[in-house]
């Protein structure tokens, strides 16, 4: 534990570093502010109203948890149906896969389409982007059992449902939330990609309506708030994964064994 | 001795031959078996004679391409009720501990834990692993692990144990003390047991029956009943007898070409 603080702690002198030659720099070789404006430039930004920005953020956050949420039940379900399904292996896993080459974000015009200016379609697109992580990587998962303990459920006379439940499924969690914690950078992404094509809220309307008027500094602020919420949406999901499984090897320290 | 709450199965392998078709492979030829109930029967043989195949259609694994085998004269059609395994890595389930994972074959039968959990405890007496119910796999040592996967088979009071070259993977030491282990657990449970392995010492000393392999395709070439008297001391190995059947299957297995020397 002693380390996890001394880690963060080098982090956060990085960053003060990086934020201190940002400020000089900027001072120093005299460059534009609607160029790049200065760390203090954008805090003042901020500061003026951090309640507005709070907002944005805000409605950002519940579509990206909206769509990440929609994204790990469909995305686990497809995998569960795949693996049990050599048809659907062979039928919805090569749709899958194609249709994970096409870009999303070329889709997401259509969805506006489809379902109007409202949330809807900002969560669609937050889902669809982040669910192929979590189909393939629970697919993975629900595969990758050692073959001893599949014949081990068998032998134990064991039917589909709880070889699955009992044995497949918690086999899978690692893999699973390794495909979460890409989801969950992804569903960012469809949120802010939503906004953009059409949005009156959010940190992705914020940057686009700031860009129209050359606000430079707001873009940042709003970047910067972006940015925070995605560490602690990957922290939060780092930290329910070791809560989820504190048995898997990924999760320990090497303790030699008696 | 104590009565076994259930009656130990017979098995009875008649002219069993496997196939594996994709693989080319032959990995049993005509092989032919009786175990009486409550026997200890290992199955010796060099690596790749098809001994775990056999193991594995005696528990309803694989199909036999011709043959059958039946479990209390009973063909046997996919597991049979009341079957325990041990695998050679012991399969156990990273995510539960120790009780939980013994508690496995109940929760799979939609059974009542607390029905087992005695049963279960006084296994974990029987291997020193009191203490360990609330551990998990990644926490213990090989020997420790593979003893929990020993109870996992024996917590449901199976008919048959079928032991796939359990200590393989283990140090001769903790190896020496397992079967020490093995051989108290059999004396206070009685079940019949098929023991696969490719150590002579070790199939001499648990077996009250060695079946010798033939190396691939797998042929039984010759069974020996080993007539020493139980509980056995480890210091049995070094007696005349056990000497005298270890040196008789050395002797087939040269007679196979399995083990040579030069000169002499």
């Amino acid at each position: 534990m002693k380390r996890d603080w001394q880690g963060a702690l080098t982090a956060g002198l990085v960053l003060v570093a990086i934020f201190v030659a940002w400020e000089v720099g900027v001072r120093v070789f005299g460059v534009k502010p609607i160029l790049l404006p200065p760390p203090s430039a954008i805090w003042k930004e901020f500061w003026t109203d951090p309640a507005w920005y709070m907002g944005h953020g805000w409605y950002t956050l519940l579509v990206t948890l909206g769509g990440f949420a929609l994204a790990v039940i469909a995305g686990v379900f497809l995998a569960v149906l795949i693996v049990e399904s050599r048809l659907l292996e062979k039928t919805v896993y090569a749709l899958i896969v194609g249709l994970n080459s096409v870009p999303k974000v070329a889709i997401a015009p259509l969805f506006v389409i489809w379902l109007g200016t409202g949330a809807e379609p900002k969560i669609a697109i937050a889902l669809l982007i982040a669910v192929f992580p979590i189909v393939i990587d629970t697919v993975l998962g629900l595969k990758s059992v050692p073959p001893d303990i599949l014949d081990l459920a068998r032998t134990m006379r064991g039917g589909r449902f709880d070889t699955l439940w009992r044995i497949r499924f918690p086999c899978a969690l690692p893999s699973i939330f390794a495909g979460m914690k890409v989801a969950i950078s992804l569903a960012l992404v469809g949120a802010i990609v939503g906004e953009f094509v059409s949005s009156q809220r959010g940190l992705g309307y914020v940057i686009l309506s700031a860009q129209g008027t050359f606000d430079t500094a707001r873009v940042f602020a709003a970047i910067f708030v972006l940015a925070l919420m995605g560490v602690a949406l990957f922290w939060l999901l780092a930290w329910a994964e070791r809560a989820a499984i504190p048995w898997h090897a990924s999760q320990k320290e090497y303790v030699p064994t008696a | 001795m104590t009565a076994a709450p259930r009656p130990s199965a017979s098995i009875d392998a008649r002219g069993v031959r496997k196939h594996f078709a994709a693989a080319g492979v032959t990995a049993l030829e005509e092989v032919s078996l009786s175990i009486a109930p409550g026997e200890f029967v290992s199955v010796l043989g060099p690596s790749g004679c098809g001994k775990s195949t056999l193991l594995r259609c005696i528990a309803g694994l694989e199909v036999p391409s011709s043959g059958s085998v039946l479990v209390n004269g009973k063909p046997v059609n996919g597991p049979p009720e009341g079957l325990g395994m041990v695998f050679q890595r012991d399969a156990l389930l990273e995510w539960r501990s120790v009780m939980d994972n013994l508690m496995l074959p109940i929760d799979f039968r939609h059974g009542e834990r607390s029905e087992a959990a005695e049963h279960a405890r006084k296994l974990l007496e029987l291997t020193g692993l009191t203490g360990f119910e609330e551990s998990y796999p990644s926490q213990l040592s090989g020997g420790m692990r593979q003893r929990v996967a020993i109870c996992r088979a024996l917590v449901d009071d199976p008919v048959l144990l079928l032991m796939d070259e359990p200590f393989g993977a283990l140090d001769a030491l903790t190896r020496d003390q397992m079967n020490v282990e093995l051989q108290k657990m059999w004396l206070a449970e009685k079940k019949t047991v098929v023991f696969v392995t490719h150590s002579i010492t070790e199939a001499i000393y648990l077996g009250d029956r060695v079946v010798v392999f033939s190396p691939r395709p797998g042929r039984i070439a010759d069974v020996i009943d080993v007539d020493l008297p139980r509980p056995r001391r480890l210091a049995v190995r070094s007696s005349e007898k056990f000497q005298a059947h270890a040196a008789h299957i050395r002797g087939l297995f040269e007679g196979m070409g399995l083990l040579k020397e030069d000169d002499e």
